[in-house]
């Protein structure tokens, strides 16, 4: 919303800086998002959050003037010379605006027109080029004729982006007055809130300005108010109160269509909104000052329409594929339920949004038939976005605009056309008014005030603040009691009344002057949150582990995702969730694998790292058969390694490249620190990993997860770095499971007493019996004085022969009570070695 | 041999010897000297065993003198030998020097990501204060989204926040969205902590982290995913005044003690009334400059909870209040690290990465 800081002083009167009208504007609500000087100086730079723009005239070199004649051009037939009269003396000003040419070589005019002048050295915008240019007047000579000043369009003054001609000035101007004495004005441009639909008009914003600065308001009084009656000229038929509560009808009789006064056409333009002709420009002007939006009909082509029977007005709902061709010619087709207004004939136009191309004030129109209307914003937000169509009116209905408005707004824009266009207004209003809104009274005590702002304020204080709203307040020793003004619909009733009318107590008395407080209210039971505490763990220990933790994009595709397996074997049979309107395809669908969001941030950065060390711990999203409909939000972890095993540095060092045994020792001490103790390791099959070089992780029966090497034609499907040439190893794990399984509570082990013997044993088995199964054999038989275990050698080849390894092993027997004798020691060792022998087959290696 | 002429022999060796071990300058010379001077064929120590030549009455006076010239040389020998250890030693480590300027052998360090560095903090600035963490679903039904935070159909707030739908068919008026904001945490935080007694519901202080999404052009300083933190506090004595300190302690705990939060009017259909929040800017402490243009940094929404959402969540507006308020997580880290670029955070290139 544009308001000029000319208009809003109609009606109130302001003398604050313009930074500070717009700090407190903003701080009310109503955030000034630019200001746009016409001529005025401009603030300190950064001395407000609006943005700032303007050019600003220089009181002594842009001045007003009088062209006095319009002469030829010697050596050019599309520019003209003027001769001029700035006050102090007479110039010879050269331009080749169009709107001059009718007055070339007339000789001195009868009426001097009066213009923008501007001297040599002024700072100007540059008229020709794109955009806005400063420039500043230069002593030139254009075809042959010397040129130092310049008479200004509005684009050269950065009043408007008008460059086709000169800028005239009203004819009451006096010649050398500074101009930015007479136009020097401010647009102040405010970001309105939903809840601020009441100020989406000069007079509304004015009324706030008159609430937070306490200057009186100035309301509009109309001069020659027609009455409400059964008029003859036309009827009217509401067919749904709810789409439509009100509807009024004016008419004005014998107007002449031509250009409004140049005043309103400035304003108009300062506002935002090209002026088009007396009468269209009444109705805007009527509606940017009061909120109102108006539509004038030409009643000459109603009455052709109706053929002889009374004009008669019906507003509906649309029916299905009804079209209208709008104001703007194009032909729409409307969607069921579209609120229309009707005559018998047809169709006139989308209520609330757009007229309709047909009925449409032309330059021969002689008699306006004037709406103002209520409509229903919800029907109307969807016909506007249904139909693309973001107008000025759209935006006001949308927001709500209280039905009686409809009859204060025909009563000014018939007093505008009167005025303005000559018209004769008749003495009836055609009135249907089938649902007025519930007027809101609310009861407020400064005990409600107290509970909801911590603020004390008394009942007169209250009365006070609300009373420069509008609002009507009776008070009743300690109770307020409140009547909404008839012109927002904003106040509920009730509690929710007695909110909003806090919300108005809070901004008028300014948010500032509430004070800062600890809260003093019970303090909630504090139970903590166990998962972010256990996830927060997990991450600790990650990173401790030396992984970066990354956090990804929700969104992917299938096929992106599909990457993580090898080609053909893409049946993620899961359904995806799809958003309805992605940005792009790209982020179309919910992801389904922390895992695959990882490989792809692993392939971004594969160009710049000879080291992989990722995890991410996020969401994936799964359709759930839940009656609610939610999907599935499954929290898992993904880790991912590649590459060399140590940083290289300047030293010769270990640049070894990390395999399946890195992902999973690191995999071990996080079960470790996470103190999952019964996590084993077994091998197993996934599609994505290598046949070979895959486990699957267990908790007891559980599966917690997949770890290995990525299966090298799904390696494959990457886009590596040139140098990158490492095996992707990879871990996706249900985070939630994990959650489950660390414990809350554990204990410590007491530090031994007592000496520890120490011995290795080596047994030479088959190739294809697992260590864990070894290692298992060995803690079992072990029993409570084996205290430690540790695989330290694994040895294929020499004597052993094909098909056999041997596995080395340190044992630790420890008891917590005594000093194990040699006899306790060896009968334990001979049970493991017998019970390998037997059950595994093993040889114990001498 | 006389007594004199011993005693005399013994002087001229002393002196000799110490001469001579200033010259030593290693450990072999050292011996060679200790074998000379305090060996078995040395003067000295032969000097002892002539004392049974001597006349009685002589033999103290030479086996004095003879003792005194000994524990002379062995404690000269000492000395020489304790600094010839310590030059040594010195020559040796000096042998070691390194250059210490060359760079150290390179680590591989993990870190966390800066979105939750920052949101450590914050959790721990409001878990101070009693708030706890409440985690809420990133898919929502438009009526947790909407329709209970006061967002009737329809509603122009609506237009407020670009929302994403989810294409599952026969929803009606209750679409799937990814939620476009951590609001909807409210309702279910109210709703489940009232449950626990619903004729007497106890108070809430959560705060509710979590990602969200808006139909947005992704730029500088606009993400269309990005991490928020909710905050919710009700209770029978909770005011607007507390919205105010409670936001003012944050700046302070992640600004410094000077910092300073500012409210603006503003409207959210789920507050009322409704504030924008600014912290005073760090960097020209409200003079205005480059980074906030204007002295204030605009932090995010906040308010009173509006009845209709209080009494949507269990309680009895006529008896309750609470105060709510959200934020955007990577806007305080991006003032907090000084990042300029917001679609650094999930672009997870590591040289963003590793500067953490």
């Amino acid at each position: 919303m544009k308001a000029p800081l000319s208009w809003l002083k109609d009606f109130v009167e302001i003398d604050l800086s313009l930074v500070e009208l717009a700090h407190r504007l903003t701080m009310a609500g109503l955030e000034v998002e630019s200001i746009q000087l016409i001529g005025l100086p401009l603030p300190p730079a950064g001395s407000t959050t609006a943005k700032v723009s303007g050019l600003t005239w220089e009181p002594e070199k842009i001045v007003a003037a009088a062209v006095t004649e319009v002469m030829p051009h010697p050596n050019a037939d599309r520019l003209v010379l003027c001769r001029l009269e700035d006050g102090q003396q007479e110039h010879i000003v050269l331009t080749g605006a169009p709107n001059l040419f009718e007055y070339k070589g007339k000789g001195p005019l009868p009426q001097p027109l009066k213009v923008a002048y501007a001297k040599e050295g002024a700072m100007l915008y540059d008229g020709h080029q794109e955009g806005y240019v400063l420039t500043t007047l230069k002593r030139t000579k254009i075809r042959g004729v010397e040129s130092y000043s310049m008479i200004c369009s509005e684009k050269e003054l950065g009043i408007s982006d008008e460059h086709e001609g000169i800028m005239f000035l009203d004819d009451a101007a006096s010649v050398g007055t500074p101009l930015v004495e007479l136009l020097g004005d401010a647009i102040l441009e405010v970001n309105l809130l939903p809840s601020f639909a009441r100020c989406a008009s000069i007079f509304g914003l004015a009324r706030e300005i008159s609430a937070i600065t306490g200057k009186a308001l100035k309301t509009p009084r109309f001069t020659s108010p027609p009455d409400i009656g059964k008029a003859t000229y036309a009827e009217l038929e509401i067919t749904d109160p709810v789409l439509n509560p009100r509807f009024v009808l004016g008419l004005v009789r014998g107007v002449n269509i031509h250009p409004s006064p140049l005043w309103v056409q400035q304003r108009l333009k300062l506002a935002g909104m090209r002026p088009i002709n007396n009468i269209v420009d009444a109705t805007n002007y009527a509606m940017l000052e009061l909120g109102e939006p108006l539509h004038a009909f030409d009643y000459d082509v109603l009455c052709k329409r109706a053929a002889g029977k009374q004009v008669k007005i019906i507003t509906r709902a649309a029916g299905k594929d009804e079209k209208i061709t709008t104001l703007d010619g194009v032909e729409r087709t409307l969607d069921e339920g579209t609120v229309l207004v009707c005559d018998e004939a047809g169709i006139l136009s989308l209520a609330g949004v757009m007229g309709g191309l047909e009925t449409e004030v032309t330059a021969s129109t002689r008699n306006i038939l004037l709406e103002g209307a209520a409509w229903n914003m919800i029907s109307t937000r969807r016909t506007a976005k249904a139909q693309n169509l973001p107008s000025e009116a759209s935006y006001r209905f949308i927001r709500g605009v209280h039905p009686a408005m409809a009859e204060t707004g025909v009563r000014r824009g018939l007093e505008l056309m009167e005025h303005w266009a000559d018209g004769a207004v008749d003495p009836l209003m055609v009135d249907a008014y089938p649902l007025p809104p519930k007027t809101s009274v609310v009861d407020i005590t400064p005990g409600d005030v107290k509970r909801w702002l911590g603020l004390d304020l008394s009942a007169p204080r209250i009365a006070e603040l609300l009373s420069r709203l509008e609002f009507k307040v009776q008070i009743d020793s300690d109770l307020l009691h409140i009547t909404c003004p008839e012109h927002r619909l904003d106040i509920g009733s009730g509690i929710t009344g007695k909110a909003d009318l806090i919300e108005e107590i809070a901004r008028v008395h300014g948010y500032d002057n509430i004070p800062e407080t600890r809260i003093s209210d019970r303090l909630p039971l504090q139970l903590g949150n166990s998962p972010l505490k256990k996830t927060d763990l997990t991450r600790d220990l990650l990173v401790a582990l030396g992984l970066q933790e990354v956090i990804s994009y929700r969104w992917t595709t299938p096929e992106k995702e599909g990457r993580r397996l090898p080609k053909g074997a893409e049946a993620d049979n899961k359904p995806y969730l799809r958003i309805s309107n992605p940005l792009a395809y790209e982020k179309a669908f919910l992801r389904h694998s922390v895992l695959a969001s990882l490989l792809d941030t692993a392939e971004r950065n594969s160009r710049q790292r000879a080291t992989l060390a990722l995890f991410e711990i996020g969401p994936i999203f799964l359709h759930s058969e839940d009656p609610s409909g939610l999907p599935d939000e499954l929290s898992r972890l993904g880790i991912l390694l590649a590459g060399q095993r140590n940083p290289s540095g300047w030293q010769p060092a270990d640049n070894s490249t990390m395999d399946f045994y890195d992902l999973k020792g690191l995999l071990e001490d996080l079960m470790a620190g996470l103190h999952i103790t019964e996590a084993n390791f077994s091998q197993g099959e996934h599609p994505g990993y290598h046949p070979g070089k895959c486990a699957i992780i267990r908790v007891g029966s559980q599966q917690v997860g997949v770890c290995g090497e990525i299966h090298p034609a799904v390696r494959e499907r990457y886009h590596w770095g040139d140098t990158f040439q490492y095996p992707v190893l990879a871990a996706e794990l249900d985070m939630d499971l994990l959650i489950e399984l660390i414990p809350e509570q554990r204990h410590t082990t007491d530090i031994p007493n007592f000496p520890a013997v120490v011995e290795d044993l080596a047994f030479v088995l088959d190739e294809a019996t697992p260590a864990a199964d070894v290692t298992a054999l060995i803690w079992q038989t072990g029993g409570k004085i084996l205290s430690e275990l540790q695989l330290f050698d694994v040895f294929r080849g020499g004597q052993l022969g094909s098909g056999k390894k041997s596995l080395a092993y340190r044992l630790t027997y420890q008891a917590v009570d005594r000093t194990l004798t040699d006899k306790e020691t060896a009968q334990v060792r001979n049970r493991i070695i017998k019970r390998l022998e037997m059950e595994l087959g093993a040889r114990l290696r001498s | 041999m006389s007594a004199a002429t011993i005693l005399q022999e013994l002087e001229a060796v002393s002196k000799a010897a110490v001469d001579e071990l200033k010259r030593v300058t290693n450990e072999e010379a050292l011996l060679a000297w200790r074998t000379t001077y305090l060996g078995k064929n040395a003067v000295v120590v032969k000097a002892f065993s002539s004392l049974g030549a001597l006349p009685t009455d002589e033999r103290p006076l030479v086996g004095q003198g003879a003792n005194r010239v000994k524990a002379a040389l062995e404690s000269a020998y000492n000395e020489r030998a304790q600094a010839l250890k310590e030059s040594a030693l010195i020559q040796s480590l000096g042998a070691q020097a390194l250059d210490v300027t060359l760079p150290g052998r390179p680590r591989n360090r993990g870190r966390l990501h800066p979105d939750t560095l920052i949101l450590r903090e914050l959790l721990q600035i409001f878990g101070d204060m009693g708030f706890q963490v409440f985690q809420s679903r990133e898919v929502e039904t438009d009526e947790y989204n909407f329709q209970l935070l006061n967002f009737p159909l329809g509603h122009p707030a609506r237009d407020m926040q670009d929302t994403y739908f989810l294409d599952v068919p026969n929803r009606g008026d209750n679409p799937l969205v990814l939620r476009t904001h951590t609001s909807p945490g409210q309702i279910r935080a109210m709703r489940e902590i009232a449950s626990l007694n619903p004729s007497n519901p106890p108070p809430v202080r959560v705060i509710v982290p979590g990602m969200v999404f808006r139909y947005e052009q992704v730029d500088v300083r606009h993400e269309t995913q990005f991490d928020q933190l909710e905050g919710l506090a009700i209770g029978e004595g909770i005011t607007f005044s507390d919205l105010k300190g409670t936001l003012t302690d944050m700046a302070r705990r992640l600004f410094g003690p000077s910092a300073r939060a500012r409210f603006r009017a503003s409207y959210f259909p789920f507050t009322e009334p409704s504030a924008e929040f600014d912290i005073q800017c760090f960097q020209c402490h409200g003079k205005g400059c480059g980074v906030c243009g204007g002295g204030w940094l605009e932090i995010g929404g906040s308010g009173m909870v509006h009845p209709v959402v209080l009494a949507n969540g269990g309680y009895d507006p006529a008896r309750y209040t609470g105060f709510a308020f959200g934020f955007g997580v990577q806007r305080i880290a991006m003032l907090r690290y000084g990042i300029n670029d917001i679609r650094y955070f999930w672009e997870n290139d590591l040289r963003f990465l590793e500067q953490f």
